[in-house]
This record gives C-alpha cells, structure tokens and sequence, in this order.
C-alpha cells in the first residue's frame, strides 16, 4: 500500500532502516506518491499570476537579493573577476547603504582562497561547487578530495551534484552512499546536493531524488547546475518544496532549497517567492533556508529596487557589471 | 515576518455601467413595456444598474424580431458568411476581454482571476470553435444537409454569465438559427455589454434579441409558442417545470441542471496534484458550479492524511475583495444564495457531519462564504445529497474501487465526476462504470469547445460543446 501515513511511518522509524540496501531505498522512493505533471505545471502558472506590487514588492525584492548566491562558474574565471564579485556581494549597491548584502559567492575550488581572503569579516557565505562539477562524472576519491580542499581554503557552503548516471540506471544506493561520504568530507560546512532536474527528466524522479538527497543528510537540495537546459523552473521547484514540506513533516528536520539557472529577472525571483510563500510558508522565507543561484538576476533586482524608491528606472549604466 | 500581498485591485474605469439599459430586441436597445429591476454587486451590495423586467408584450417583440431575421436574413444566409460574424465577436470578445472580465466580476462576485483567466478566454474560444463549425455542418454527422431549427429560446444562470452564453449562442447562431436569450436576474450586464458587441460586430438586426428579466420572463420565453427550440441551464427545480411546459409541443429542449459530483481520491493518487483538484473542484467560482466536485469520496487508508494536506491549503484561500489579482475566492452570488448555502450547511451540522472553515476574514458588507468541508458525512445526510451551489464540500470515505463507484453513483444527479489516481487502467475502468457525463482524470473543472457537456439523470439531457452540441440546434 502506497500511503503517506505508511510513508511517514517508515521514515520516523529511522532514515537508516529506508537504506539498508537498495531494494529498500527503492521500494522507498518508488512509494513516494507520484507528481501529475500537468497539475504541477497548472499550479506553478496559477501561483505566476500573483500581483506583488508596491510594499510587497519592496520587501520582496530586498528578500531576494539577501537570497542570492551570486555565481560565477566559468573556465574564464580569474582572481580578479572574483574579487569583483565578492564585493559585489558584500554591498551590492555602491550607492545606497540600506541595500542588503548576497547570501553567499559561489565560486569553484580552485578560487575559493581568493573569494575567502575578499569576503572575510563580510558575513556573506563562501560557497564552492565541487565533487567534479558539473557532471560529477570522476572517481569518488576524487569528488570526495576537491571537497575537502575546497572547505579546508575557506568554503561554507558545498555544491556537490549527484550522479544521475547512477539515479537513472536505478543504483539509488550508490547515490544515497556517495552524498553520504561527500557530507562526511564537508564537517561543519553545508552541503548543498544539485539534482540536476533538467537531466532527471520527470517530476517523479525529482520527487525521488529530494527525498533521496535528504535522506543522505542534505542541508540543502538544488535543482541544477546552471550547465544544463532547463535549468530551474517554478514546477520542478515546487515539487521540491513539497519534497522539503513533507520530509519536515516526517522526520522533523528543516531542508532548504535553491533554484539555480536561468533566474534573471526580479520577475521571475518574485514568482518563486510566491511558490515558497504559498507551499512551504514562511519559515523557508529566509536566506538560510532559501537562495537563488545566480548571476544577472542580482542587477535586476537591483534596478527595481532603485526604481520601487525613485519611481525612475535608472538603467544599466547605473549598476555595476562585474 | 511574513510576505503580506498588497491589494492588487483591477481597475474598474475599463467599464462604463450605464444606470439603466432597455432589452435589446432587433438590433435595438428599446424601453421595455415591463418593470424594473436592480442588479447589485455582491461583494459590495451596491446597486449597480437597473434593466427592464420583460414582460410578455416584451417577448412577443422578441420572439418576432427573432423570426423575421431567421426567416429573411439569417436562415438562408450560406454558412460561411454566418461565420465570418461569428470570428467577428470572438476577436471583438478577446479586444474587450479586460472591460468584460471586469464587468463580469462586478455583477457576479467571482474573482477577477478567474473572470479574465478563464471565463472570458473561454467565451472567445467558443465563438471561433463555432465559427469554424459553421460552413462544415454537412460534414458533421447530421445528415449532407442539416437545416436549423429556427427560433431558440434561451435561458441562462447566474453562475457563468458570459460563458453560459457563449455555450447557448455559438452553436445556434452557427446552426443558422436567431436567439432570444434571457440572462440570470442577479447578472445581466455582461449579457447586455454582449448586446452592443452584435452591434459593433453588424450582426443583423434580431438575430440574437437580449431580454432581461426573471423566473416569470424566462417562463414566458420558455412557453411563447412561436420559440422552436428551448435550452435551458439552471436549477433542476426549473428544468422539470420546463420540461412539463414544453411536453406535448414542437420544441426542441436541452437541459443543463443540478449536480452532486464525486471526486473519487484513490491512495494512489498523486497527492499533491489531487489536494489542488479538490480546492478547484469546489471552491472554483464559490462553488457555483453545477459540476462542481462537492462530494469528495477519498480511500480510508490515506483520508486523514489527505484532509489534513487539504486542510492545510485550504488555509491558503485568498477570499475577499473579487477585483483584487490575488483574490481566490470572492463573493456569494446573491443575499439569497448565502442564505441556501448558510442553512444547509446549518443542516450538515445538526445531522452530525464535522465542520470545518478555513480561517479568513470575511469582509462586512456583501454575501461572504468561508470555505468550508464537513466530514464524517454519510450517503444519508442531505449535505451529500443535495446539490449546496457554493463553497461547501462534503467529504466521505470508501474502502475499495467497488464502493466508490457505488457510492459516486448514488444520487439523482449525473453531471460530472473526477478520479485521482496514477494507474491508467484503473481511470479507464472506473470512468467506465460512472454514471456522469464528465468524467475529468487527474484533473477537475476543465472546459473546453471542442468537448461535449451535459447529464445523466437528473443532471439534464442535450450535449453542449463539441461536435455533439450541434446537434440540439439542426433539423434532421
């Protein structure tokens, strides 16, 4: 019988009962109720049509830039484009003090020394994509170094990413033990688990791959790496706040979420804000238990910010390019 | 702290509400030989309008308009110069959208959301689906030459006013036949905004005629002997009177009446998806909706858990103010609707169902429902049997397919019916066996002008919609 109640049951008993072999984690995860994509779609286009305006808006737009994991991912990168970046984030507006800082930078491993050094004393996270990123396509011992390399330089926060070729091949197993070790290697810093939604294909799998995620101790789950279309979307998010909703229910723990990819306009964060406000409440709306990854969207909300206070758009010559 | 949505009202200047409007008879608006009456706006109780109480000098002049533009212009018209007046008002329909979803919402209580998301796109749909139909009659199953019936009187409800009529219009109009339609005393204004839309479209004069009026004007429209065919959507209460009215006469009738859906939640169902089908199944436009979902038949084996998500987003409604973007659930469509809805739901409690309301603050002035659902309801109680029109739902449980059929199955009415559940087979072998002319699967309250509507039962008889719904309006 495939039952919430028997659901929540199994978990409250002990979330190492659901993984002693992968027949369990299976039947598990396959018991989840399943996700009506056409529902889903339905509910996350109605919850697009919320009018926020004026002081919602305002407070909004000040939530969501103190929710943004400002990104940069690029073989390009360099210490000066992160240096940048970093002070974006620690005061994203030059011109106006009241301006809340970024959450985190989000950075790879191999800049997480410089992005530590430019945000010490800030409060802004340092958070570094490892384990292999983007497709984790590399030996666990491997993943499980770059970890542990990048919090020993001063990383936070872990963005690791699960092996979908292992959750689609059905080896949940594999998946659940690896994000296992790589929170074992990140001691005190969070771990962040990227599904990469846009690869898993169905909203079943990401319901799947939440719980699965959380199971294994994710602090925070995510939908995608930025390196793959589509990236986040309102539906996928929403499944996983249900995921998230529900996982909270049963076992008592608060997991966070963060939408990462194709995020760029003040728009577009407001409508997650919503899907949050309207699915999991207000105890997920705080940058501890929700953030966006993502780059331009930080100048959008930027210029609707000035604009909410000016009444005048000020223009993208007027906000910084990093 | 919490995200407080400030109010987003739409803007009521797209509207221009005269303080009084004559019937629309020939192509004409023209002083009724009637009384009047005041139309109100239920979120609010301020009178908005008043328009004539037609009475039978008044349907004599229309029922006449109607013929001598059926016998001399429209009737012989070819088909696909009906059609060209018919995707005339379907884009006039989508030009005007905003001021008609306003209006609607004004005279009607039901959330702007809904008139402007739902409503209005649909009544445009329905005019371009019919429109298409209408220069391919030989081709859709009636015979190579199907003729219209003539003059259709129509009578229409409260619940959907410009919808209601777009269903009654579209297929006649497309058919060859003229109209005379009467709207709901409560909400004739979209009815009348329609009126000047024929206008601006060049419709002919008397092809379609407006009447305003109530249960006394329809029952003259309904009787006059020179109407061919008679359609009526409303109350089963009025459909058998009708019904007994029209026996032994030429008419033609279909009737759309009562409902007393169940929306069957198997514990397979994708939960999360289910609990939003059962919130739109029942509160969507406040319940007044003839197929609305207000019986919910859920397993045993998952009823406490899915009442408790439900509960829970039911929590979530937004009632208030039906012009506000943000509103979900608006106002009670007339003083005397809340008081139906208020006494059988008194009637639910003292029968011994549990009630539960989501918590919101209802505003003080206007006809105000909390949303409401009352468990531990059995087949016998009369909130599982009687058809409530507004945001009260009655939940029961079952134990196995058999029993939720049986028990889906176990009332007069036979309009509409959901099931939740991930097993295709199951859909297929339980909407086999479900007595309802609608049988939605993972979803609720889906419409569409390609596809048939009506009852079983109690619930009426006649199709509207689609290929099907033609078929009321052409001779054999």
């Amino acid at each position: 019988m495939r039952t919430l109640a028997g659901m929540t049951a199994t978990v409250a008993s002990g979330l190492d009962e659901v993984a002693r072999s992968n027949a369990a984690l299976r039947a598990f995860l396959h018991g989840l109720p399943g996700v009506d994509q056409v529902g889903a779609d339905q509910r996350a286009a109605m919850l697009g049509t919320r009018s926020i305006k004026t002081t919602a808006k305002a407070w909004a737009l000040d939530l969501a830039i103190r929710m943004v994991d400002l990104t940069t991912l690029e073989g390009a990168d360099t210490p000066g484009k992160v240096r940048a970046l970093c002070a974006k984030a620690r005061r994203p507006d030059p011109e106006d003090p009241s301006c809340p800082p970024a959450a985190a930078v989000c950075v790879y491993p191999a800049m997480v020394g410089v992005a530590a050094e430019a945000l010490d004393g800030s409060g802004v996270h340092l958070a570094s994509v490892a384990t292999a990123f983007p497709s984790g396509q590399a030996p666990l011992d491997v993943r499980l170094a770059e970890t542990e390399a990048a919090v020993r330089d001063g990383a936070d926060e872990i963005d690791m990413v699960i092996s979908r070729g292992a959750f689609l091949a059905g080896r949940y197993l594999d998946v659940y033990s690896e994000i296992v070790a790589v929170k074992q290697a990140c001691g005190d810093a969070h771990l962040k688990v990227i599904l990469e939604t846009g690869e898993l294909a169905t909203y079943d799998n990401v319901r799947r791959a939440s719980w699965l995620a959380m199971i294994a101790g994710a602090d925070f789950i995510k939908t995608s790496t930025g390196k793959v279309s589509p990236a986040a979307t309102l539906p996928v998010t929403l499944v996983m706040l249900e995921a998230v909703r529900d996982f909270r229910a049963a076992t008592g723990r608060q997991v966070g979420v963060k939408p990462a990819g194709g995020i760029r306009t003040a728009k577009d964060s407001i409508k997650y804000l919503v899907l949050v406000n309207e699915t999991v409440g207000e105890d997920w709306l705080h940058p501890d238990w929700f953030r966006f990854g993502a780059s331009s969207l930080l100048n959008d909300l930027l210029m609707q910010r000035t604009k909410m206070s000016t009444g005048r758009y000020s223009g993208p010559n007027y906000v910084t390019l990093d | 702290m919490a995200f407080e949505y400030a109010p987003a009202p739409e803007s009521r200047s797209v509207v221009d509400i005269r303080e009084s409007y004559g019937l629309f008879i020939d192509g004409e608006f023209a002083d009724g030989a009637g009384g009047r009456i005041k139309t109100v706006n239920p979120a609010t109780e301020e009178v908005l309008s008043e328009v004539v109480e037609a009475d039978a000098a008044d349907v004599d002049r229309a029922v006449a308009a109607a013929r001598r533009a059926y016998d001399r212009v429209w009737g012989p018209m070819p088909g696909r110069e009906r059609a060209k007046y018919l995707y005339r008002i379907a884009r006039i329909v989508q030009e005007r959208a905003r001021e008609l979803a306003v209006l609607e919402s004004i005279d009607n209580g039901k959330p702007i959301r809904e008139s402007r998301d739902v409503d209005v796109p649909l009544v445009a749909a329905h005019f371009f689906y019919y429109a298409g139909w209408a220069d391919k009659l030989g081709y859709a199953g009636f015979g190579p030459d199907p003729k219209p019936v003539g003059v259709a009187g129509q009578v229409i409800p409260w619940n959907f006013p410009l919808l209601m009529l777009a269903w009654k219009i579209a297929p006649a109009l497309a058919c060859g036949n003229t109209v005379v339609l009467k709207p709901a005393e409560t909400t004739p204004l979209t009815a009348l905004a329609f009126a000047e839309i024929c206008q601006q479209a060049e419709l002919p004069a008397g092809v379609v005629n407006i009447v305003t009026g109530a249960g006394e004007t329809g029952r003259l429209l309904v009787e006059h002997p020179g109407v061919d065919k008679v359609a009526f959507t409303g109350s089963t209460e009025v459909g058998k009177q009708i019904a007994r009215s029209v026996a032994g006469t030429r008419k033609r009738v279909t009737l759309e009446l009562g409902g007393k859906a169940a929306n069957i939640v198997f514990d397979d169902a994708p939960i999360d998806q289910a609990v939003e089908g059962i919130v739109n199944g029942i509160f969507f436009n406040q319940g007044h909706v003839c197929c609305a979902g207000s019986r919910l038949l859920v397993q045993e084996s998952i009823a406490d858990d899915l009442l408790a998500a439900l509960k829970r987003r039911m929590s979530l409604l937004r009632v208030g103010d039906p012009l506000d973007k943000n509103t979900d659930v608006g106002a009670i469509n007339s003083a005397a609707q809340l008081e139906r809805v208020r006494q059988l739901s008194e009637l639910g409690t003292s029968e011994g169902a549990e009630r539960w309301s989501a918590p919101c603050e209802l505003p003080e002035r206007g006809f105000w429902f909390a949303p409401t659902i009352f468990t531990g309801v059995s087949q016998a109680h009369r909130i599982a049997r009687e058809e409530i029109f507004g945001p009260v739902l009655s939940v029961l449980t079952f134990r196995t397919p058999a029993e939720a059929v049986e028990k889906a199955n176990n009332t007069p009415y036979g309009l509409s019916a959901g099931i939740w559940t991930e097993k295709g087979s199951r859909i297929l072998a339980i909407a086999d066996k479900l007595r309802a002319g609608v049988v939605w699967a993972n979803t609720f309250n889906k419409f569409d002008p390609a596809s048939p509507f009506g009852g079983y039962k109690e619930s009426g008889y006649g199709r509207e919609g689609g290929r099907h719904g033609l078929e009321a309006y052409l001779a054999k």
